[in-house]
């Protein structure tokens, strides 16, 4: 069936700010989308609140809504725009979520939108359990079985049915609180009246335990004609219990049989017709148990998935592109294979290799909460390897992550002990995949390892055959004993040079020299889809030994990017934002482009997004096999954040060729002694500041320089590990914990500047002029990390003396320190002194926000720069122009997913993404940018309100606003002291340790809509911990700077005032800066 | 496992150095390539690989075992066996023996090791070819010679080397081999009466035809029409095979007495048969389709099944006669220009020396190559792919439902909506 002539108009909603469960593989899958139904002809209007996705370039869509994906906003859309369709599949859960809402409060029916891909009846029995149980039964599959129970009798009769052992889960509690697994009456009957004790509605859900057997996952796509096809089968390595974004998993599937996979193949099918998905792709998780081969269908998701980024990346098949194509009509047979451009993409690729794919987590950041993994997803982002086989993917996997070691442990870090080795090895953390190595390492067997991790032993074989490995390395005794087919044998079981350099103790500059002296040289393979059948026209590789190498020739000049790695707090999809425009600016300049990144959920890793795509770990290692083997005119370090700077060095060494800024630039920006020189020698001022070894020499500067004092190790990603010290004794405390953290490093002092406001700069420098791409007043204010703060474009509070003077000082440093590309710098504004905090000559997070608020896509002015072209010679506007409208980025946060985990904001970044907000002026822009993260904006009720003694006087005003507004204001004593002095009436309320009824039984009852509650000092067990985790647990908006509560009264103001109005990027009056 | 080197060189000199991981010794026969995922075991055991040397390109192979239930006949047919990297310690519930030991016990040669990608490429830029894998000779000079002094597979009949001698029906004992170990559903009381020509025939497509009613006679390939048409059967199958159709023309001449006896049904050497029997010329593909990813267009619905195939020569339909545009929807396009028709949606006719009137009703999407044809004016159809999967998709299990409708006398047996994943397609 050709296109659809019917419909002209179609929109598509993005999946907003990145959080954990959710993140840019949505972003991947909707540019994907959009540029299909661009090209096929159609008028495409996106929502989509997160700037710093590609798919929120203008260029993307005809009409770019940044705005919240709300109903209400994607309503307004909806009105505006009059589309002809919604495609609701590309865009996550929320994407789902809000189109099933627009559908229900009859928006669609109003407007004659039509729901193309997966319609409403099919979504509903996709996400409901009761109606996707029945549909199972009605095609003869079997879900786990179970049921509500409100008593423990009730749960008693479920286990009658169901049989022992049985989960339980109280419903609403927050992380399964009060949930456990009963193997006998007495647990059942102790768990159960926990949970009913704990659940806000007195109900547990009771199911038949599938814990411990394999979790298989299967892509599956379907047309309107009915062809179905299975894009790619997964098969987890953790067993069932832990939520699959968590897993380490595998592609293709290792241990079914060809019958097993069959029936999983009808099955998945059967349910995708079931359920009534016409067109597009879906994903379905199946639970098998390892004693019997007994099959339950667990979930299936009516739409693109993180894990259907995963199979595209791991087969070539690019789901959501040829999903868009599907929903607009066409067939499986009408569309072609990009990879071999000769073949039909109506087929089930093959793959000759082993894809494994490793979650990435941040449980560093959130103190408190409990580690182990479970049903609730906690990774922060994942990276995913190709290797023939899977020791060899295992083993690049375990590099990639960006968390220090060199593989699967045997580098030097592994630290494990002998304390509860066993539960370490049973339960399932992080940490988990390094027990098992351990466990092999001490000679313990598969059997013993299954019987504690229930890991298919296929999976432990392997990983024993790798230990096995690494053992005989270190057995040749020294690295000149090491032949070609020992080196080779090491490879090709995934041991990184590093690995092998430790098992030697050599360096690894020796083992790499050893490794091309002995010929035992990387090869590279193609990911063609058809495991070779056909030839391969894109050159998507990965790197293995084996005999033959397939890179194709080229004459042309190539340029290479280095990726971002893994999604991780600190690093995220904005580094992958800037990496993407870097390739297509190289591209418009004539370059042949070659991506380097091992995150499966980005868009630079498409590979219609660079010439050519390597999808390997970005260590010296495998970055440096590639540059041999392509020999690129220049590599691009500076935009893919601290992941290829830390290699800059080690490649410029290597005599690669670095554009763009020079890896000594970086150097003195981060030298604090050179780079304090630079600033007094520009008559620049910067906070003062020292460095100490030892916590004598940090006292030293502690007393020089005077509290507070923000501290923190030298070299940091995301603030890790920094703090604010407002006295000695927790100076002590600190240098302690952070010598422990980063032992290479020194600690840095600086003075903290309390109460300044923290102003960031974005510029691009071509070494004879600076562009300033945007100049940012943070909402929040010095002290908290800037990625955690909010921000807006224009200032909206400087006078225009302070910014012309932070103008002043970025052009002046970019020129000084020789920056060809981007540059980032950090002002602190206090009593109308302007202050260098920090200066980054390379892309930094706020790129993307600064590019969609101006118009000017700035990586991309960027790129060029390095290439060589001048500023002069773009046509970009005016940098000093009014561009007539506020933007706000405000940072999403995570504290949802870490129960007992503190939500207050310092100097350590916590924050998972952002999202923008637009509008003519500032509350409203804000009030945007709070109602695109789903914090509620109370317009009314009661207002709770405590501040430190620090904040008192600063309260005063936005009480009384609030008061203004209608709020009761809850306080207390202290807070209610000084409020009442002024003349606001308050009503008191106890601290939690002051009795009961407290503000935090308020909290629970729902009977408080807004909380300030400002922290003091570092007490994480203090009376606010408690008020700020109820918040977080009760999904009550909580504020925790004066700053911010100042900017959120305001915005609750605009809000009440009036509806805040949509606005597409392409209204904007210099929305045509065209680079 | 032991580590003994073997070799494998194929006949233009191309060597591969890998360890043993079957049986020692040497053997020699045209190395292919599969690119299913899984089912190494149904593969290994399929009498269609008879000669043929068979290259996994999935990596691991091995890694769930081998089990009674998923045999495809008695015995591993293929010569011998190339994977990347083989499991020697299977984890399946359902394992009974790791493979190796399976491939010690049937004597097959097995080497590991080996770059089964650039094997795989290779085959696919020069072609199938003949080839050695040893364990007992290093030597490339002296292997090439081996590889080329082995009997090519143009030519050959080796459908005597895999068939049955002595008729039995499914569900019995298979002669010389006992029991085999799952036969399926057996239907208490069959409503057809199906005489099976073996030319190697999988154990699938007989569990398939039991589970749609059918008792079956298996009989040897040189049994005479008249010997067929005297147990009266309802329909006669054409099994699958290995070798050279054209080699086999005992059965295809038999085949030309029972067109409009009875109703025929082929697949794989099958179709094979049906086609040269009228009058249709068969050629060897270059590399062959080996694999369970294979998009079949059914010209008939405009439906695309997933098909599972192994099969090394093709037929080329333009050489049976003369177009009839009037029965192929008005068009005049070339009938061996299969992507025309394929774009057209529409299935061609031509017409036959002997046999009326012959449709194309199924073709491969990725190269435009005949998967499917029938005769209009007799009672008689054939796929080129394995409809009874084992290993791969059951998209097409319908195919033996339009096999029961053609029995009982439907016309349009065939222009049934294909059900993905065949749950509902075979009753």
């Amino acid at each position: 069936m050709p296109r659809r002539d019917d419909i002209r108009k179609i929109l598509v909603i993005g999946a907003g700010p990145i959080i954990i469960g959710q993140a840019c593989e949505f972003d991947y899958s909707g540019s994907q989308a959009c540029k299909v139904l661009k090209d096929e002809g159609y008028e495409v209007v996106l929502v989509n609140s997160n700037p710093a996705t590609i798919m929120t370039d203008p260029e993307l869509a005809h009409r770019t809504y940044v705005e919240p994906v709300t109903p209400q906003f994607v309503a307004q859309v909806i009105e505006k725009e009059r589309p002809d369709a919604l495609l609701p599949t590309l865009g996550g859960q929320t994407g789902l979520n809000c189109a099933v809402a627009l559908a229900d409060a009859g928006v669609l029916d109003e407007f004659g939108v039509e729901l193309i891909g997966a319609k409403l009846p099919a979504i509903k029995m996709g996400e409901d359990r009761k109606l996707f149980a029945e549909a199972m039964g009605r095609i003869g599959l079997d879900v786990p079985r179970g049921g509500y129970a409100y008593s423990v009798a009730d749960a008693e009769r479920l286990v009658g049915e169901v049989g022992y052992p049985v989960v339980v889960r109280p419903s609403f509690t927050l992380g399964g609180a009060g949930g456990g697994i009963a193997y006998n009456i007495d647990e059942l009957r102790d768990i159960v009246s926990g949970g009913i004790a704990l659940s806000p509605v007195g109900e547990v859900l009771i199911e038949q335990s599938v814990l411990g057997w394999k979790e298989f996952e299967m892509e599956v796509m379907r047309d309107a004609k009915d062809n179905a096809v299975i894009v790619c089968s997964i098969e987890n390595l953790d067993p069932m219990g832990v939520h699959t974004g968590d897993s380490i998993t595998v592609a293709p599937a290792q241990t079914l049989t060809d019958r097993e996979y069959q029936v999983m193949r009808d099955a998945s099918i059967a349910i995708m017709r079931e359920i009534g998905v016409e067109t597009g792709g879906s994903n379905v998780q199946f639970a098998v148990n390892p004693d019997d081969g007994r099959l339950v269908v667990i979930e299936m998701n009516p739409r693109v998935s993180r894990s259907s980024a995963l199979a595209s990346k791991a087969t070539g098949f690019p789901i959501a592109k040829f999903a868009a194509k599907l929903a607009v009509g066409y067939t499986l047979d009408e569309i072609s294979n990009d990879i071999t451009r000769q073949t039909p993409a109506c087929f089930e690729p093959s793959i000759d290799y082993t894809v494994v794919k490793v979650p990435r987590w941040a449980f560093e950041k959130f103190r408190g909460t409990d580690e182990t993994l479970t049903t609730r997803m906690k990774s922060v982002g994942e990276v995913m390897a190709i290797g023939r086989t899977f020791e060899e993917a295992l083993g690049k996997a375990m590099r990639s992550l960006e968390n220090g070691r060199a593989g699967l442990g045997a580098d030097g870090k592994d630290a494990i002990g002998e304390h509860k080795f066993d539960e370490n090895l049973a339960t399932p953390t992080e940490q988990r995949i390094f027990y098992i190595a351990e466990a092999f390492r001490r000679g313990r067997t598969v059997d013993e390892v299954f019987a504690l991790t229930h890991v298919d032993p296929w999976f432990l074989g392997r990983i024993e055959a790798m230990i096995a490995a690494e053992k005989a390395v270190a057995e040749e005794g020294s690295l000149d004993a090491l032949d070609a087919a020992a080196m080779r044998h090491a490879k090709q079981h995934g041991l990184s040079d590093a690995q092998i350099a430790h098992q030697l103790d050599v360096a690894q500059e020796d083992v790499r020299r050893h490794r091309l002296d002995l010929g035992v040289r990387s090869t590279f393979k193609a990911v063609d889809t058809c495991a070779a059948e056909f030839a391969a026209l894109t050159p998507y590789y990965y790197k293995t030994y084996e005999e033959e190498d397939e890179v194709a020739a080229s004459d042309r000049p190539k340029a290479m990017i280095l990726g971002a790695g893994p999604n991780r707090i600190g690093q995220g999809i904005e580094f992958d934002y800037c990496c993407v425009h870097a390739a297509y600016a190289l591209s418009d300049m004539g370059f042949e482009t070659i991506m380097v990144n091992c995150n499966p959920e980005t868009v630079s890793t498409d590979y219609d997004t660079s010439d050519r795509l390597y999808f390997e770990p970005l260590t010296f290692e495998d970055v440096m096999d590639i540059i041999e083997a392509e020999r690129p005119e220049g590599v691009v370090v500076t935009f893919g954040g601290q992941t290829p700077l830390k290699l800059a060095h080690a490649l410029e060494d290597a005599g690669v060729p670095i554009m763009g800024t020079r890896p000594e630039a970086i150097d003195l920006a981060e030298d604090r002694k050179r780079f304090q020189a630079l600033l007094d020698e520009l008559g620049i001022a910067y906070p003062a500041a020292g460095t100490a070894f030892t916590y004598e020499e940090a006292l030293d500067v502690a007393r020089r320089i005077g509290f507070p004092l923000l501290v923190r190790p030298s070299y940091v990603l995301g603030g890790r590990g920094m703090v604010i010290a407002y006295s000695e004794e927790y100076l002590e405390r600190y240098i302690h914990e952070a010598t422990s953290v980063s032992p290479d490093h020194p600690v840095l002092l600086d003075r903290f500047l309390e109460g300044a406001i923290e102003v960031d700069v974005d510029a691009v420098c071509d070494g004879e002029s600076v562009y300033i791409g945007g100049v940012m007043e943070h909402i929040e204010e010095a002290g908290i990390h800037s990625g955690d703060s909010a921000c807006c474009i224009p200032p909206f509070s400087l006078g225009d003396d302070t910014v012309e003077t932070i103008k002043a000082y970025a052009r002046t440093l970019a020129l000084a320190l020789g920056v060809q590309g981007l540059i980032n710098i950090q002002f602190a504004v206090k009593d109308a002194a302007v202050f260098v905090l920090e200066v980054n000559p390379r892309a930094s997070r706020t790129v993307p926000f600064v590019s969609k608020a101006t118009g000017v896509p700035l990586a991309k002015v960027a790129a060029q720069v390095m290439a060589g072209r001048k500023l002069a010679e773009m046509e970009l506007p005016d940098d000093g122009r009014d561009i007539g409208r506020f933007c706000v980025k405000e940072a999403v946060m995570p504290f949802g997913r870490f129960p007992g985990s503190d939500s207050v904001l310092g100097p350590e970044m916590k924050s998972t993404g952002e999202v923008m907000g637009v509008a003519g002026d500032f509350p409203s822009a804000y009030a945007k940018s709070q109602l695109a993260i789903d914090y509620s904006l109370p317009t009314s009720g009661k207002a709770f309100v405590s501040v430190c003694d620090r904040d008192k006087r600063s309260i005063v005003p936005v009480a009384r606003h609030l008061h203004a507004l209608g709020f009761e204001v809850l306080s207390t004593r202290g807070t209610a002291k000084t409020l009442k002095a002024a003349g606001i009436p308050v009503t008191g309320v106890l601290k939690k340790h002051e009795g009961r009824p407290n503000i935090v039984d308020a909290m629970v009852n729902g009977e408080v809509q807004l909380v300030i509650n400002t922290p003091f000092g570092q007490e994480t067990r203090s009376d606010g911990y408690h008020i700020r985790t109820a918040a977080v647990q009760h999904g009550v908006t909580n504020i925790t700077t004066i700053p911010a509560a100042q900017a959120v009264v305001q915005a609750i103001e605009a809000l009440k005032e009036g509806r805040l109005e949509v606005v597409a990027l392409q209204d904007f009056d210099d929305a045509d800066a065209d680079v | 496992m032991s580590r003994d080197t073997a070799m494998l060189v194929l006949e233009d000199g191309t060597a591969f150095e890998g360890t043993a991981c079957g049986a020692m010794g040497e053997a020699t026969g045209e190395v292919v390539f599969n690119t299913s995922l899984s089912g190494y075991q149904e593969v290994l055991t399929d009498p269609s690989y008879a000669g043929q040397i068979i290259t996994m390109t999935m990596p691991h192979i091995g890694n769930y075992g081998v089990n009674g239930v998923d045999m495809e006949s008695g015995r591993i047919h293929a010569r011998g066996l190339v994977v990347r990297q083989m499991c020697d310690t299977p984890s399946n519930w359902r394992s009974e023996q790791d493979l190796p030991s399976f491939l010690r016990e049937q004597d097959v040669v097995a080497i590991e090791g080996v770059d089964t990608r650039r094997l795989t490429r290779h085959i696919r830029e020069a072609g199938a070819m003949r080839a050695v894998i040893s364990t007992t000779d290093t030597d490339v000079a002296s292997l090439t010679g081996k590889a080329r002094s082995a009997p090519g597979l143009a030519g050959r009949d080796l459908v005597r080397e895999v068939a049955v001698a002595q008729p039995y029906t499914w569900g019995e004992d298979v002669p010389g081999e006992g029991l085999p170990v799952d036969t399926g559903v057996l239907v208490a009381e069959p409503g057809f009466k199906v005489v099976a020509m073996d030319s190697g025939i999988k154990y699938n497509i007989l569990r398939r035809l039991s589970e749609i009613g059918c008792e079956v006679l298996v009989v040897p390939p040189t049994t005479s029409a008249e010997e067929v048409l005297s147990h009266q059967p309802t329909g006669v199958f054409l099994a699958n095979g290995p070798g050279d159709p054209a080699a086999v023309d005992y059965l295809y001449t038999t085949l030309r007495e029972l067109v409009g006896k009875v109703p025929l049904f082929g697949i794989c050497l099958g179709h094979q048969m049906l086609s040269l029997a009228v009058g249709c010329a068969t050629y060897k593909l270059k590399y062959g389709h080996r694999g369970g990813n294979q998009p079949v267009m059914n010209l008939l619905t405009g439906q695309v099944e997933i098909t599972s195939q192994n099969h090394g020569f093709c037929v080329d339909y333009a050489s049976i006669g003369e177009l009839v545009p009037e029965a192929s929807g008005g068009m005049s396009a070339d009938p061996g220009d299969l992507g025309a028709w394929v774009e057209a949606g529409v299935a061609p006719v031509v017409s036959s020396m002997d046999f009326g009137r012959v449709q194309l009703t199924h073709v491969n999407l990725n190269d435009m190559t005949v998967e499917g044809i029938r005769l209009l004016d007799h009672p008689a159809f054939s796929v080129q792919y394995h409809p009874e999967a084992a290993p791969g998709p059951h998209d097409s299990r319908y195919l033996f439902g339009a096999f029961a409708r053609l029995m009982n006398g439907a016309d349009d047996y065939l222009s049934v909506a294909r059900e993905p994943g065949g749950s509902r397609a075979a009753s």
